[in-house]
């Protein structure tokens, strides 16, 4: 990759006052910054209610959490069903490489409540629930803001934050329904869908703490604004996490549809040379270095075979080993099955398998037939979409390191595999 | 009207009754897991006999589309 000049868009929407302020916002700066949400009396709730869904809808807001879901569609359904409803804010990555919503939780939490409060007004919800990982300062934080939230009279409805384990499939929109239920965090079969039933049996929407926060701005500042930035088809911003080989690894705003080599290069631009990148984490795709010039816009994603997931970047340098950081991602994936669905619970495990034998060179012929039929199965078969992410990623590992692939079975040896990953495993490797 | 066969795959234990009483559409993985293909309608008896027989009621018989 070219060295350019660092042209950060400062596109800083949902991160501008974390920008200004150097430090996390508290409810005084949050108001001060942007006012009260715009929460309207109670006797005007339902026509003001289907007003934000249509605003939301007109700026084309989408799902920040993977899914790029039309928000103000979940938002219909959710608020058609009968009964009231619960708002799920979403704030527990399960991507390892994720931190764009821990930190913006952590920076921004009153944008996110805000989003949350309008969200519950539009779709008649009396409860919200924020669902963040167990074990961090992430929920004594929230914990906090909402406490703040309550002196300043500024809950309506009711906020309570619930700690979810850290496992991968446990922020599927349906293990965290199960785990706020009192079961496990695991998914469930569908239907019904948690807009239908949910949370205490009730229409509950679920969805990730960025699209919240757009959801707070987008009631302030309108549709258009919204629009100003970002591709027509994919508009405003989105947070990044960008890590790996990267001067500055950390999150980052950009206008949706940023090349990803803009989002290296607001991440400080790679530290040494690439040889590929990992876009959508773990259950996302390899992308070979001529696709850096891809625009993180779904359909420009998609048109490339890849998937951006939520918006994780990560830079593999030319040292390291693609074929041994993917085994030893597939092996973590495999273990964070659910152990629910048998192709799933028995086809990551071998897929991995095949996969390590790769990387220590000792796949023949036969090995890689076996892994291609197990991917071709295995996609579509569980509860949840955990083991599509593991076969993409799998596959796409193949394609981009395909000559390398070609150098493990002639060459019989990779120093490279033989070195410290560089892609996170949780609990080491 | 088309028929498509669905299997809850956290009840599926992988008894494999369901590939046996009709493999015209059901497959077994290598792990015993049912592959689901298409029910033609001359073929629908099986289908239910298959739903019907699936020891752990995972096997399910729908419309194509919504109904």
């Amino acid at each position: 990759m070219t060295a350019a000049p660092v042209t950060t868009g400062t596109a800083g929407r949902l991160l501008a006052g974390y920008h200004a302020l150097g430090r996390a916002a508290g409810l005084r700066d949050h108001l001060t910054q942007h006012g009260p949400p715009p929460l309207p009396g109670i006797s005007a709730r339902s026509s003001v209610g289907s007003q934000l869904i249509q605003v939301v809808e007109d700026a084309g807001l989408t799902g920040r959490g993977g899914g790029a879901f039309p928000t103000a569609r979940k938002m219909r359904s959710v608020a058609a069903s009968r009964g009231p409803a619960v708002v799920v804010v979403n704030a527990a990555e399960g991507e390892p490489a994720s931190g764009k919503d821990a930190m913006l939780l952590t920076v921004a939490p009153h944008l996110v409540l805000d989003g949350a409060a309008l969200a519950a007004h539009a779709v008649g919800a009396r409860q919200i629930v924020v669902c963040v990982h167990a074990g961090g300062e992430l929920a004594a934080g929230t914990e906090r803001a909402v406490a703040e939230r309550e002196q300043a009279h500024l809950t309506a409805v009711p906020i309570r934050v619930c700690e979810v384990p850290g496992r991968y499939v446990a922020s599927e929109e349906t293990s965290l329904v199960n785990w706020i239920n009192g079961g496990e965090a695991k998914p469930t079969f569908t239907p019904p869908r948690p807009y239908e039933r949910g949370v205490d049996g009730r229409p509950t929407m679920v969805s990730n703490a960025e699209t919240y926060a757009h959801i707070a701005l987008i009631a302030r500042y309108g549709a258009e604004w919204f629009r100003s930035l970002g591709s027509p088809d994919a508009p405003g911003t989105a947070l990044f996490t960008v890590t790996g080989a990267v001067a500055v690894p950390g999150v980052v705003e950009a206008p949706v549809g940023t090349t990803v080599a803009d989002l290296l290069r607001m991440a400080g631009g790679p530290s040494e040379q690439l040889q590929a990148v990992l876009a959508g984490g773990y259950g996302g795709t390899w992308l070979s270095l001529p696709l850096v010039h891809t625009p993180t816009t779904p359909a420009a994603f998609a048109a490339a075979g890849a998937a951006l997931g939520p918006g994780i970047i990560i830079a593999l340098p030319s040292r390291a080993c693609g074929l041994a950081e993917s085994a030893r991602v597939l092996a973590w994936m495999a273990g964070e099955t659910a152990a629910q669905c048998g192709p799933c619970v028995f086809g990551l495990p071998a897929i991995a398998q095949d996969f390590a034998a790769i990387a220590d060179c000792r796949a023949d012929a036969s090995v890689y037939h076996r892994l291609q039929q197990r991917m071709s199965v295995i996609p579509g078969r569980g509860a949840c979409r955990h083991p599509d992410g593991a076969v993409r990623f799998a596959a796409s590992a193949l394609q981009v390191f395909a000559s390398h692939v070609n150098f493990h079975e002639r060459a019989g040896r990779c120093l490279a595999a033989r070195r410290p990953g560089v892609l996170p495993i949780p609990g080491g490797r | 009207m088309a028929w498509l066969l669905l299997v809850n795959p956290i009840t599926c234990t992988g008894h494999g009754i369901c590939a046996e009483l009709f493999p015209e559409a059901i497959s077994l993985d290598e792990w015993g897991y049912p592959i689901l293909g298409a029910v033609p309608d001359r073929l629908l008896p099986l289908a239910r006999r298959a739903v019907a027989d699936c020891p752990t009621l995972a096997l399910m018989l729908e419309r194509d589309g919504k109904s």
